[in-house]
């Protein structure tokens, strides 16, 4: 594929990984976190992690955000659903993020109207098509998705189409990232930024990260060498005692981000006073609600819903996973009562989560060398 | 200056364990109710069968079942006959490249021909939805006709059932095929898997299923890619003829694409397997709408590609053998059995890395058979 198969040469790959090894320093063990769920991805599909040698290791971060949403979310969504005549749509790996009782695909099971959309706007188009029904979208992700939400329900608003509304679980990366930053225990020694959050919100709400706390962050595209070629560019950073956010992604990043977008998710969003996280508890000012002027369109309003707050289990210990602090099976339930069958915190949740990834591949040791 | 990696602590070592203990076991079905995962193919679907379905049916005595091959051997008078259902939903019914008739005779077609067996006779059983457009059907019993026709099968019995609107979808066909197990194919099982084997897979994956999913027309996605819909038993006749015993094990990559066939294979055998992901054949349309649809197409759907297990020093013959066979022109060999880690399949990466491929969780693809 032309514009693609560039980023994915092996040669230029192996080349890179000769790079990263000598701005190592002997003996010393490294955690990166990478923030964004496609760069887990990523990392996966090609196997990035397996050209870095051993005392590199990847974290995978707070950035999926299907993984993130608690369970009590997840519960007031399927209470959406089974409401009669509703048709609910959501993207598709949603549909199996456990509530505290059943999935969304459950509730498909059971009888409810649950679709699989590629895009807001094909939620709308249903909306459109079926008048007499109320559909409903349940939006979900970080600042990468949320103009597109915002998009549709000014297009909503503007076609007047009064069936269409929305559970805003919408959420912002930068407080869960304080609020891992602020951790006494935090272990990681820097980071591998969201590019595409970035594309929308630009490089300065991160650069609290180096200035406060002394990790550089280098802001990263999601094509396997743009990966490798972050993680060299943040271990030279740790090499040359420099600390700053570094932009690999100038392709697609500016460094003031998307300002149409920002303006729109402001016209339509709102941000809400707190927001739990799956796994890391109630984080202040960490995701969006409609505003006053897209009220109609929130479905949190026209359908009654629980709203019940489902504790994460006390023994899940995701947070201390996120942080670097243990590892997945040093977790009180790992393998136990956590397992991708049954999961019970955000790692387990989705396959590219650290616990799912190590309970299903663990066993396969790799050859990997420290130096 | 290098130190090998520190061997896992006693701790990790005993959750490993536990984990593998509890991933050998027979699965237990414990749902509630059925969800579309059940029918993926995937790890869902396996709880079903094997921890329902086997138990209640095969109860320590047919061995034929528990096997869980594509299809089933049964003796008769001497004779090896190998029998086979399948059940077809597809939607929509026709899309480029073939249609649900055509399917139905080539996936229970190519059931047989995998399992070693030269497809003789076919059954043809039709749930119609009341309200069904009698020239849909015309043009479905014809396309079954051609097919069977094709593929040397005899179609012998039927049946028809109407259903009120609503009770299906426009028309479900289900078809049982029996077939004689070649002499040349009596060693064909997973148990003659063995280290040392390469994989052969008989042309560029992944086009049945893109070819559903751009014709279901969800996407605003347009490209020129047909479903490799056809009979199998041309390639499997000709890989007997060219290295015979030599040959070891075939399965027909359906649901769940090459990486699900070839998980079940190295679970099943007890070897590991190595994929090297540049020297799978892939077409361009197929990759590009994968790349944009965020799907594998290792996972994604055929009905006309089978992935072949042959020993080493007859790889190369097998290899020239398929290719020879109009259809698998394309035909590659994509990777090997090794002894470690036993059931484990790894993908080398066109990057240069390795990963775990791993059965399929979910279900991205909805009724693609």
């Amino acid at each position: 594929m032309k514009f693609v198969d560039e980023f994915r040469n092996a040669q230029l790959g192996q080349a890179l990984a000769g790079e990263i090894l000598a701005v190592l320093e002997p003996g010393r063990h490294y955690k990166l976190m990478e923030v964004c769920g496609g760069h887990t991805h990523s990392i996966y599909k090609y196997g990035i992690d397996d050209l870095l040698p051993a005392n590199v290791e990847l974290v995978h971060g707070p950035g999926c955000p299907v993984c993130v949403i608690p369970m009590g979310r997840v519960d007031d969504g399927i209470a959406v659903a089974r409401h009669e005549g509703v048709i609910f749509t959501c993207f598709g790996d949603m549909v199996r993020v456990p509530g505290s009782e059943y999935t969304l695909l459950d509730a498909k099971a059971q009888g409810a109207d649950v679709r699989m959309v590629y895009s807001p706007l094909d939620a709308l188009r249903i909306a459109r098509e079926n008048p007499d029904r109320e559909v409903v979208f349940f939006a979900i992700g970080f600042e990468t998705t949320a103009p597109s939400t915002a998009l549709t329900l000014k297009r909503a608003k503007a076609e007047q189409i009064a069936n269409f509304s929305c559970i805003c679980n919408h959420v912002t990366i930068v407080p869960p990232l304080r609020a891992l930053l602020e951790s006494p225990d935090l272990r990681l020694d820097g980071f591998i930024g969201p590019g595409h959050v970035c594309t929308v919100v630009g490089a300065r709400p991160f650069e609290f990260i180096p200035r406060q706390y002394g990790r550089p962050l280098v802001i990263s595209g999601f094509e396997p060498l743009d990966v490798l070629q972050s993680i060299h560019l943040i271990l030279r950073q740790l090499a040359e005692g420099r600390c700053e956010v570094e932009n690999q992604y100038t392709r697609v990043v500016p460094r003031e981000g998307n300002l149409r977008a920002l303006e729109v998710m402001s016209e339509v969003f709102e941000l809400r006073a707190h927001f739990e996280w799956r796994g890391l508890g109630f984080i202040s000012q960490s995701a969006l609600r409609l505003s006053d002027a897209y009220r109609q369109f929130d479905a949190e309003e026209r359908f009654e819903v629980p709203g019940v707050r489902v504790a994460d289990p006390k023994a899940c210990q995701c947070g201390e996973v996120l942080k670097g602090v243990i590892k997945p099976w040093e977790c009180k339930v790992f393998g136990t009562a956590c397992t991708p069958e049954h999961a019970i915190g955000t790692c387990m949740v989705s396959p590219e989560g650290a616990c799912a990834a190590y309970y299903n591949f663990g066993r396969f040791a790799r050859e990997r060398q420290a130096v | 200056m290098s130190t090998s990696e520190p061997v896992a602590s006693g701790r990790e070592q005993r959750i490993l364990e536990i984990i593998e203990t509890a991933r050998s076991k027979r699965p237990r079905f414990r749902d509630e109710r059925i969800t579309l995962a059940h029918g993926a193919g995937g790890k869902a679907s396996q709880t079903l069968v094997e921890g329902l379905f086997v138990p209640a049916f095969a109860a320590g005595q047919s061995a034929a079942l528990a096997a869980l091959a594509d299809a089933g051997a049964v003796e008769v008078a001497g004779t090896r006959l190998a029998m086979t259902t399948d059940s077809f939903v597809v939607k929509p019914l026709r899309f480029p490249g073939g249609s649900i008739g055509e399917l139905a005779v080539n996936g229970t077609v190519n059931d047989l021909a995998v399992s070693g067996a030269r497809p003789l006779a076919l059954s043809v059983s039709m749930i119609l939805e009341e309200g069904l457009d009698a020239d849909l059907l015309r043009a479905e019993v014809d396309a079954i006709a051609t097919a069977a026709n094709t593929a040397g099968v005899e179609i012998v019995s039927g049946d028809t059932k109407v259903v009120e609107r609503g009770a299906a979808d426009q028309m479900y066909v289900c078809t049982t095929g029996i077939g004689a197990i070649d002499p040349r194919a009596q060693q064909l099982a997973p148990d003659a898997i063995a280290a040392g084997d390469q994989i052969l897979v008989s042309g560029p994956i992944g086009e049945h299923g893109t070819a559903i999913m751009l014709a279901r027309g969800q996407f605003d996605l347009d490209a020129e890619i047909e479903s490799d819909t056809c009979s199998l038993w041309p390639a499997v006749d000709a890989l007997l003829e060219a290295v015979g015993s030599d040959l070891h094990c075939l399965r027909d990559a359906t649901r769940g694409g090459v990486a699900s066939v070839v998980n079940e294979l190295a679970r099943a055998s007890g070897v590991a397997v190595v994929v090297r992901e540049a020297d799978v054949p892939v077409s361009p349309i197929v990759s590009a709408a994968a790349e944009l649809l965020g799907i594998d197409p290792m996972y994604v759907a055929n009905e006309g590609r089978l992935v072949a297990f042959v020993a080493p020093q007859a790889a190369d013959r097998a290899l020239d053998a398929l290719k020879a066979v109009p259809g698998c022109e394309r035909a590659a060999a994509i990777g090997q059995a090794r002894p470690e880690p036993p059931g484990l399949v790894l993908m080398e990466t066109s990057f240069g890395g390795r990963r775990v491929m791993d059965q399929l969780v979910g279900d991205p693809l909805p009724r693609i058979c």
